[in-house]
């Protein structure tokens, strides 16, 4: 148990070994330790980033949504009313068509009657001349009661 | 424990032995050579140095930092494996104990505490190997192959005084360094003798303040020596005087002793952190 140059040697060795720690083993956990630190941190930061996204896109998704109801709504509506309309026209258009039809059908009608009228007259007197021969018994002259004929073609 | 039987060896003789040092140094006729018995290692005076303590204390003191630079050069962040994660956890408690007792800034502080804690760790844990293990094979290897009979071999560097005081005279030096650095001479000698009654009563205080600051690395270091050397000398005790009944003897005081080695390490690192701490309070 005596002091000696041990004494020495030993503080000698405690300021290399100080040495070597600090400078070629500390810094290497302490950077590992630090490396990690910083890690979990950005991930924190990164979950926390994303959480907000989340928020942020699911707000969004519910007013795109709302939107989308309310266009929907509107386009029904829109529809809705464009049919009443073509209902409307297509009776309006079916009712002019139904006249202008009956307009044609009677100025069919009358064209016919006045055509029927026309070749009436036109044998009328072919027809009186046969009548009243029959009845004189002798052929008519034509021509001698032509102002009698007409009279009685434009009677009808 | 087997030469305790052995009649050419009193219980004495082998605890004298056990407790000595392999010392090589300066003879008193000035030639250098190892010391074959005790009186020529007390001979030799202060021109000694104890090959044993010295190799030990060395040898574990490399072993733990490369062993720690190893692991820190493969660590990585995202996958620690179990080794790292042992040696992270060990380096993550002297962080801590550091953040909370240093509060100043100085990057040397942690390095030293480590080296302490790990260091003083791995020495005290040298007690808990059986006495005659590692002194026997070396004590035979002496007796057959040097014919250096009864030679000593000590294995736990920190029941060598030289050792325990050469660490706490360290750091008592960077404590006189950094209290000068950053209390000024002024400052430093101010604390000295204006407290605790003022600078009328100057002689008083120095009085009781010189002592007590010389007292942190005395008592350091010899808090240190005092339980690993008591330890171990219980155990030769153990060995030497109960024959074959000191196997679980042996096993409780070892498990006492278990208690005392981390504690121990840890004593002397929360000391020096907490004295350094104090060297770097501004002066008041």
């Amino acid at each position: 148990m005596n002091i000696n140059l041990t004494i020495i040697g030993q503080s000698i060795a405690f300021a290399v070994f100080c040495w070597f720690c600090l400078r070629y083993v500390w810094p290497l956990f302490a950077n590992v330790l630090e490396e990690r630190r910083r890690t979990i941190a950005e991930g924190l930061e990164a979950a926390a980033a994303a959480e907000q996204k989340l928020e942020v896109a699911s707000r969004q998704s519910a007013e795109q949504i709302d939107e989308a109801k309310t266009s929907a709504a509107g386009i029904i509506e829109q529809a809705n009313r464009r049919a009443t309309q073509i209902v409307d026209e297509a009776k309006q258009q079916a009712q002019v068509e139904a006249e202008r039809i009956m307009v044609a059908a009677q100025a069919e009608i009358e064209q016919e009657a006045t055509r029927a009228k026309e070749e009436l007259r036109a044998q009328v007197s072919v027809i009186a001349v046969a009548g009243a021969e029959k009845i004189l018994g002798q052929a008519v002259d034509r021509a001698a009661n032509e102002d009698m004929l007409r009279q009685l073609a434009a009677e009808l | 424990m087997a030469e305790a039987g052995a009649e050419s060896q009193t219980v004495q003789d082998y605890i004298v032995h056990h407790l000595a040092n392999l010392t090589w140094g300066r003879h008193p006729d000035g030639h250098w050579g190892f010391a074959h018995t005790p009186e020529e290692a007390a001979d030799m005076g202060f021109m000694a140095i104890h090959v044993d303590s010295m190799g030990w204390s060395i040898g574990l003191g490399a072993a733990f930092l490369l062993w720690f630079r190893r692991v820190g050069l493969r660590a990585s962040a995202d996958s620690p494996g179990a080794i790292q994660n042992f040696v992270e956890s060990v380096f993550e408690f002297v962080d801590n104990r550091v953040t909370e007792g240093f509060n100043h800034q100085n990057n040397l502080i942690g390095p030293i505490a480590l080296t302490v804690f790990v260091w003083i760790l791995l020495m005290n844990a040298m007690d808990l190997v059986p006495v005659d293990w590692i002194t026997g094979i070396a004590a035979w290897i002496g007796d057959r192959v040097f014919g250096f009979h009864h030679m000593p071999f000590k294995i736990v560097p920190t029941t060598d005084p030289n050792i325990t005081m050469g660490m706490s005279l360290s750091i008592f030096a960077l404590i006189i360094w950094y209290s000068i650095k950053h209390k000024g001479l002024g400052g430093f000698f101010g604390e000295l003798a204006f407290h605790p009654f003022g600078k009328w009563m100057m002689p008083f205080n120095l009085m009781i303040e010189i002592p007590t600051l010389i007292a942190k690395p005395i008592s350091l270091g010899l808090r240190l020596f005092g339980n690993l050397y008591a330890g171990e000398l219980l155990f030769l005790l153990i060995a030497g005087l109960l024959g074959l009944y000191q196997l679980p003897a042996h096993f409780v005081w070892a498990v006492f002793h278990i208690l005392v080695v981390p504690l121990q390490a840890f004593v002397f690192m929360m000391l020096t952190i907490v004295y350094l701490n104090a060297a770097h309070e501004p002066a008041h």
